[in-house]
């Protein structure tokens, strides 16, 4: 993160950032962790932030959270190229590049209705048929599926 | 493929969930099986099920499915046990479909299910100890429909590489037009999809098959398409898909092949159809060469016998 970033987004001491968000994303990013803002920890949202990589980007810093590995699974469909960067005692402790899974269970409902998974008992199981294109499809129905599809 | 036993190798207790699960080499397989089974002496193939059961499940109804699986099965001499009306079963009081399957499981050696639900047959078969054959799962498949839409088509015109074939009708609603793509795309075959604008084809039903197909699509079957089919596979338009009756009166007689079609058509196309028909063909053709949708019918019995024969038995004599 650049100098000029770091002033638009304070330092945390605990808790994780998430970098490199395709900007626009934020808000789906904040929806698939459940932050809501009730939780009542500090969350900072930056929008449209400068990048040399891709022009602009999202930034996401939440304090006092620690983001697991099976929560960064349903970022790699929203925001495949985001960095999570684990902060404790504002010291960098661990950094994780997000890699799209070749499928992702229990974590997105099929969003075709008509599909059993959202009639009987069963993890919705979603498999990554492009990842180029980030392209999924249900295991269980076949239907072809776009991240805002999984994420709406 | 020679007098000598068949060596079933893959197919034996294989799912039968949905036509993508099988390569070309595998129907290649199971349509010289289906010539090899239909060409036995009928107690030789009374062999291939003896003693064996056949559970079905039909959530939804069904004429020539339920009927062409029960006769194949008698023909292996096998027997069926079954639901065809829901409302007579436990279904009726609320009994999850994953409770009626390990019913079932207890009850049969291969399960047969249609039910209303996309996904069905895949959650069926995790479920089921035993081969789930899926006879329709929502609007999602129907594999054995493609496989012996496949295998009438190699009968009739001896080949299916190189044949332009145009799919008619509600292509957005019908399951058998998905899994015939998918059966399709492994052969060098180009597609029309002839329908109205909201009956067209589901394009993330076919994501997978679109690199493999030649697709045009179209809204009217023209005298300039007519002339390149080989086939016109034509499906039902129902007319409660239409928000607007009117606007189905409109494009239900668009479609309608007749004799007037065929007289526009290639001296040799064949018409063929899933069942049931209603106005979309007229009766007027029944008795051409043209028609094969009766033969095809005929094929499905013969093909699910194979299919059977092969998920029942590690060899075949």
């Amino acid at each position: 993160m650049s100098d000029s970033n770091q002033l638009l987004v304070r330092r945390i001491r605990n808790g994780t950032v998430i970098d490199h968000i395709q900007y626009g994303r934020a808000m789906f990013v904040l929806r698939a962790l459940n932050i809501t803002g009730k939780e009542g920890n500090v969350v900072t949202v930056a929008l449209n932030v400068p990048s040399s990589k891709h022009k602009k980007k999202d930034i996401i810093k939440v304090e006092n959270r620690f983001l697991e590995k099976d929560e960064t699974n349903k970022l790699a469909l929203i925001a495949p190229h985001a960095t999570i960067n684990i902060i404790r005692e504002y010291r960098l402790v661990e950094k994780r590049k997000i890699v799209l899974p070749d499928s992702i269970v229990g974590i997105f409902g099929c969003p075709n209705l008509n599909c059993v998974t959202n009639s009987e008992d069963i993890k919705s199981t979603i498999d990554v048929i492009d990842k180029t294109k980030i392209v999924m499809k249900c295991r269980y129905c076949g239907r072809a599926l776009t991240v805002n599809e999984l994420v709406s | 493929m020679g007098p000598e036993d068949i060596q079933v190798g893959n197919f034996f207790n294989r799912d039968v969930v949905s036509i993508k699960d099988f390569s070309r080499k595998d129907l290649e397989f199971i349509f010289s099986c289906t010539d090899r089974v239909a060409s036995l002496k009928p107690h030789e193939k009374a062999e291939l099920g003896k003693g064996r059961t056949l559970g079905y499940i039909f959530y939804e109804p069904s004429t020539r499915t339920r009927m062409s699986f029960e006769a194949a099965m008698a023909s292996l001499g096998g027997s069926s046990i079954g639901i065809f009306d829901s409302k007579t079963a436990s279904v009726e009081k609320g009994e999850s479909l994953a409770d009626t399957i390990r019913i079932m499981d207890l009850y049969s050696d291969v399960i047969v299910l249609r039910h209303p639900l996309d996904g069905s047959s895949r959650f069926a078969a995790e479920l089921s100890k035993h081969p789930l054959i899926n006879a329709g799962s929502g609007g999602e498949e129907h594999p054995t429909q493609a496989m012996l839409d496949l295998y009438t088509m190699l009968k009739v015109k001896k080949r299916i590489d190189g044949l332009n074939i145009g799919i008619v009708g509600d292509l957005k609603y019908g399951r058998t037009v998905y899994s015939l793509l998918y059966g399709l795309s492994n052969y060098d075959v180009t597609i029309h999809l002839i329908s109205p604008p909201t009956l067209s084809i589901r394009k993330e039903s076919i994501y997978e098959a679109m690199k493999d197909l030649k697709i045009i699509e179209h809204e009217n079957l023209d005298d300039r398409i007519l002339s390149d089919l080989d086939i016109i596979y034509v499906t039902r338009i129902q007319k409660e898909r239409f928000p607007d009756p009117q606007e189905y009166e409109k494009v239900k007689g668009t479609y309608t092949i007749d004799t007037s079609i065929l007289g526009r058509a290639k001296s040799d196309v064949s018409i063929m159809h899933p069942m049931p028909r209603l106005e979309e063909i007229s009766h007027s053709i029944d008795n051409t060469e043209n028609a094969i949708y009766f033969k095809q019918a005929a094929y499905g019995k013969e093909l699910r016998a194979a299919l059977l024969a092969l998920i029942l038995n590690e060899r075949l004599i």
